[in-house]
């Protein structure tokens, strides 16, 4: 018991209703699928929140239909600044509806309610505003005069921010003229489904946004149909190489937004106080399940004790529970597969000879959820150290030089993100000249902005997201490959 | 054969060798080919490199591509330039490559060699300029420096076209190396002299060994090796779309497996190779990198 | 690190002779004399505090939802931790005494609402306000050093000191020479401290010695990092934001800067210093805030008024106010608690 023992604080969850069961949203209208159902589950009770609907081959069909007819007759021909206002209208009614989205999406995902408060509902809601004003600006985008749309986008995004990733997919994709067939993950449909609520309150012409729910068949059934022109996906390097091979010989093109395994370099000279926040903010932010996390640390050799003995010391201080309760830093894990990997994987580290460490916090009795856990005397051989976890698991390394320190975080398959923390200026340009990832966080991390590009190099992916770069993917002229 | 005077000069021949890391090896494999002109003419034996041959292609570009791309923008422009000197003197020699071997009369190949010349000139004077046309800094909402610049993929393996030996060769190799990529290209099958003419004048160039790597042999045999090849980070399938034995698709479905970076061809033929120069290319075989920073006292 | 000092015992700072208040600081400069240029390289090797970084760690920590029982014990730690202050020139005896009683009686229909840890006051009213709190308990803080710039010789500031000590002052707020801080002079600094800490231990009891930084003066993080420990090294009971005479005041992500130089202070040396921010904290909501920041970034070790206090002169009322409201559960109005 402490002292200060902060009472519980929990967000109503009467600001938003739950249907008992959804539909296919398709051609501006909630249809009947035809593969069945499944249900999504709160990761933080285990409690069944809804019936989802799974679409089969035949509505992903009838979706890229409606997709065509409303690219062809009516978004396409739309003029630009028209557009922009629909995307407008979406950005004012996502901040509008924000509390009921944010507590939707901790409900279905089991992130804290902070988090899904402060940053996935807002960033949301910024990245079509964002993206609105570029809808009647694309032949200042820097893809020559008329730039045109592919058409027909389909686009599967993952689990661990349902809603955000919608945004960063669809706001590009409807500025630049594209429709949208969009898959949200199995495990947490349900913002995806009050956006599409929310379409129908911004009176988007049907068929312009068409949302498909289901498991791997039903995104594969959208990446594979013919009459999708354009591939957006984020998710796991695996999923991503399958796609890439799915598509390969035909006209589709496609952005890739996959794993990561990031390094947060920590030199001796850091602003130490801030580098420990940002450790923490970089691997367990959202319990870890983020593709760019900061899931090894690099650090200086003579730095190591005291950052380890700081950074202990800082966990002891996170709360882990109830993803609705205002003051909980650590929330669910998505799921119980996800668990079960971060399980496994954790387990593999102490047996290849890796020292565990985990926060002393009490775990709840039912739901998914995995204590913040730190790994010392990691070598770069260790599976930890090599294979994307996407749980709140750190591994701790050392490095003695700033060549080093390069090598070793350049030493993966991987390269989407990197931090640095060091008080000299030129050490941080001149790490991150040298660093191979699509985004580089110096002396801060994870940071997020839809005017800033997102993406990576080698296996994370292709193509960006955010920013004027973002728009590039989504125009013929502009996706250079 | 040149007759001098009275008697009969027998001519000094070349041995056409490949390029790899800034030497001329012979393939390890020992196989040479038959290179023969339009009109069915002997011209030459042509190494016919092997897989390992490709191997060590890639192992040179990957190592000599962290200088390259660490050298400075108005320096590779520099060294790029230069090579456009270096061919404009040996334009009588790629006239006669490209007469021979794609059977163009003279004046048509001599249009070629200059627009070759032209392009790499015009790709030469990007080098510097590519980051303030296609990077930015971005007004992120809060107090951080915030910078999206471009930057090299890193080894890039070219199917060069099987057509236009020397236009479209330069067409598809000059604009990877812009940025500060490196280059393992497999040439022309049939037509793969003014490739190895070519590599004799990187190699005489300031153009460090390894940047461009020319392999000569069988097409077929080996862009898989390279689709495959874990080490290379891109592909430029442009050319393949003619090469015997070859279906771009199935390269590029190779290239999944590491997630590279593939340009396709862009239609189902060889395109019209004097329209084929744009900024587009180079970018085709950058990432973009964003930088953040906070901004504080 | 909390750590380490978790294990070891903890040392109060008015317990240490002045011979080992030396001792420490020499210990950690690594340099048995104390030199302009020993300070500047001790104070320069402290890690650098990103300004962005640390605001978004406040604001962060500012984010924690306090309710129900936790608010109900925050309010009543907060009061029992405040420095009920006046620093008006238009001060009488009349409003010290008023001020007592206040805080003698914050909270006239409930004997069970704590008492605020001290009234603080300018030096001349310190007998007054001695004889107002009588056995209370409560104790009584003077602002010396020619408060609020200090802009006097040493001797004066000293005199000033003294007088307060002897008028029975049981806290002297001190101000440290900004100008010499920010010329570079951190031995001047240092020395004053060290001169002014020997007047207060010059009693029975010793005063205890808030050192004021006046963040507001020092502008960057990094200076109050260097201040704070400069102040802790010359031997600082407390370290103290600001005068409340200069914006910006007592800021949170300045006060975290402080707490963590007050945490990782204890882990070097074993010694606890206390923080008090003053200056603009007039809200329970806000000052809850801060005990927040305490409770995280320090830990609960300085949840006690011996090592956290508030200087305010208008929070109390606004706490008051909170706590009528989470015992009734109707929202309160001024008219339901007493001006002082």
């Amino acid at each position: 018991m402490s002292l200060f023992e902060y009472a519980p604080a929990p967000e109503s969850r009467a600001v938003v209703d739950i249907a008992s069961s959804y539909g296919l949203f398709i051609d501006g209208a909630f249809t009947e699928g035809a593969g069945g159902s499944l249900k999504t589950i709160n990761p933080a009770t285990e409690e069944a929140l809804a019936e989802v609907a799974v679409a089969d081959e035949t509505d992903v069909d009838r979706a890229v239909a409606a997709a065509r007819r409303a690219h062809e007759r009516m978004w396409g021909p739309m003029p630009g600044a028209e557009r922009a206002k629909y995307l407008y209208r979406i950005a004012r009614l996502l901040a509008e509806r924000s509390r009921e989205f944010a507590v939707l999406e901790t409900l279905d995902n089991g992130k804290p309610i902070r988090e899904s408060r402060d940053v996935d509902v807002p960033l949301a809601s910024a990245w079509f505003f964002y993206y609105a004003g570029w809808a009647d600006k694309l032949d200042y985008a820097g893809y020559g005069p008329n730039p045109r749309p592919h058409g027909v986008v389909g686009q599967v995004i993952p689990w661990n921010f349902p809603l955000l990733m919608l945004a960063w997919k669809i706001a590009p994709a409807l500025a630049t003229g594209n429709t949208v067939v969009l898959k949200p993950a199995e495990t947490t449909p349900l913002t995806a489904l009050l956006f599409a609520d929310l379409l129908q309150q911004a009176e988007l012409p049907p068929g312009v946004v068409n949302i498909v729910t289901g498991a791997g068949p039903t995104g594969a059934a959208v990446v594979g149909h013919p009459g999708v022109d354009k591939v957006a996906f984020t998710g796991s390097t695996a999923v991503g190489k399958s796609i890439a091979k799915q598509i390969a010989g035909t006209r589709k093109h496609a952005t890739l937004e996959l794993g990561g395994k990031a390094a947060n370099i920590v030199f001796a000279d850091a602003p130490i106080d801030q580098a420990v926040e940002g450790i923490v903010n970089g691997i367990f932010f959202n319990q870890g399940q983020v593709c760019c996390a900061g899931s090894r640390v690099l650090v200086e050799e003579p730095l190591h004790d005291e950052l380890v003995d700081r950074l202990k010391a800082r966990l002891g201080t996170l709360r882990l529970g109830d993803p609705m309760d205002k003051n909980t830093d650590i929330g669910a894990i998505n799921s119980a597969r996800q668990l079960e990997r971060i399980t496994d994987l954790s387990a593999a580290g102490e047996a290849e000879g890796a020292v565990r460490w985990s926060a002393d916090c009490a775990i709840p009795e039912s739901g998914f959820w995995f204590p913040p856990t730190v790994f010392t005397q990691v070598s770069a051989a260790h599976r930890i150290a090599r294979e994307e976890i996407f749980g709140p698991v750190l591994s701790v390394l050392t490095f003695r030089t700033p060549a080093e320190a390069v090598a070793k975080a350049n030493n993966t398959p991987y390269g989407l993100s990197a931090g640095i923390w060091t008080e000299k200026g030129s050490r941080i340009l001149w790490m991150a000249d040298r660093l191979r990832a699509g985004v580089v966080w110096a002396n801060t991390f994870n940071k997020f902005d839809p005017t800033s590009p997102f993406g990576g190099y080698k296996e994370s992916g292709y193509g960006r997201e955010g920013g004027r770069q973002g728009l590039g993917p989504y125009l013929v002229e502009g996706d250079v490959r | 054969m040149t007759v001098v005077g009275e008697g009969r000069r027998v001519d000094v021949r070349k041995t056409y060798k490949l390029y790899v890391g800034g030497a001329f090896p012979r393939s390890e494999s020992g196989r040479t080919y038959e290179v023969r002109s339009a009109r069915g003419a002997f011209l030459a034996n042509a190494a016919m490199a092997s897989r390992k041959d490709a191997r060590d292609a890639v192992r040179a570009a990957r190592a000599a591509q962290p200088g390259w791309a660490g050298a400075t923008a108005y320096n590779r422009g520099q060294v790029l330039y230069r090579v456009a000197e270096l061919l404009e003197g040996r334009r009588a020699q790629f006239v006669a490559d490209i007469r021979a071997g794609e059977g163009l009369t003279g004046p048509r190949a001599e249009a070629a060699v200059s627009a070759a010349i032209d392009r790499w000139v015009w790709y030469a004077g990007w080098t510097d300029k590519v980051a303030q046309v296609a990077g930015n800094a971005n007004p992120v909402a809060g107090p951080y420096f915030n910078l999206s610049s471009p930057e090299p993929t890193g080894v890039v393996g070219v199917i060069a076209p099987q057509r236009s030996s020397l236009l479209g060769l330069v067409s598809v190799i000059a604009p990877p190396l812009v940025m500060g990529n490196t280059v393992v290209v497999v040439a022309s099958q049939e037509r793969p002299l003014p490739a190895i003419t070519l590599g004799e004048v990187l190699a005489t160039s300031d153009v460090p060994g390894g940047v461009v790597n020319v392999l000569t042999g069988r097409t077929a045999e080996l862009a898989p090796v390279l689709a495959s090849h874990m080490d290379v980070n891109a592909l430029d399938l442009a050319g393949a779309v003619d090469a015997d034995g070859v279906t771009w698709g199935d390269l590029e479905a190779l290239a999944a497996d590491t997630v590279k970076r593939v340009r396709r061809p862009q239609g189902d033929a060889e395109p019209r190779w004097r329209d084929e120069q744009s900024l587009a290319q180079v970018l085709a075989f950058t990432e973009t990198k964003t930088v953040w920073h906070p901004k504080g006292t | 690190m909390s750590t380490t000092a978790s294990s070891g015992t903890v040392v109060r700072p008015w317990d240490r002779s002045a011979a080992q208040v030396a001792q420490d600081a020499a210990g950690l400069i690594g340099s048995a004399e104390i030199s302009n240029t020993a300070l500047r390289r001790y104070l320069f090797g402290l890690p650098g505090v990103d300004e962005v970084g640390a605001k978004a760690r406040a604001a962060q920590l500012g984010t924690r939802s306090i309710k129900t029982t936790a608010k109900a014990w925050a309010l009543d730690t907060i009061i029992s931790m405040i420095d009920l202050t006046t620093l008006e020139g238009a001060d009488t005896p009349g409003k010290v005494r008023s001020l007592v009683a206040k805080a003698r009686t914050p909270e006239p229909g409930d004997p069970g609402c704590p008492r605020p840890a001290a009234v603080c006051v300018y030096n001349d009213m310190v007998s007054t306000a001695v004889e107002a709190v009588g056995s209370s308990g409560i104790h009584v803080a003077a602002v010396s050093t020619a408060f609020p710039s200090g802009r006097a010789s040493l001797a004066v500031r000293l005199a000033d000191t003294a007088d307060a000590v002897a008028a029975g002052a049981d806290e002297i707020d001190m101000v440290i020479d900004r100008g010499a801080f920010l010329a570079g002079d951190y031995l001047k600094v240092y020395e004053d401290i060290v001169a002014v800490r020997e007047v207060c231990h010059q009693g029975e009891r010793p005063a205890h010695l808030k050192v004021i930084l006046e963040t507001g003066e020092l502008v960057t993080y990094d200076n109050v990092r260097r201040a704070s420990w400069l102040s802790m090294l010359a031997g600082a009971d407390f370290i103290k934001t600001s005068t409340g005479k200069v914006q910006p005041a007592a800021t949170l992500p300045v006060t975290v800067v402080m707490l963590e130089a007050v945490r990782d202070f204890l882990a070097a040396t074993g010694v606890q210093v206390g923080v008090k921010p003053a200056g603009g904290i007039r809200t329970s909501k806000d000052a809850i805030k801060f005990l927040v920041a305490v409770n995280e970034v320090a830990g609960e070790r300085w949840l006690d008024p011996d090592f956290f206090r508030f200087g305010a002169s208008t929070l109390l009322n606004d706490v008051l106010l909170q706590r009528q409201k989470l015992s009734t559960g109707a929202y309160s109005g001024p008219d339901y608690v007493t001006i002082d």
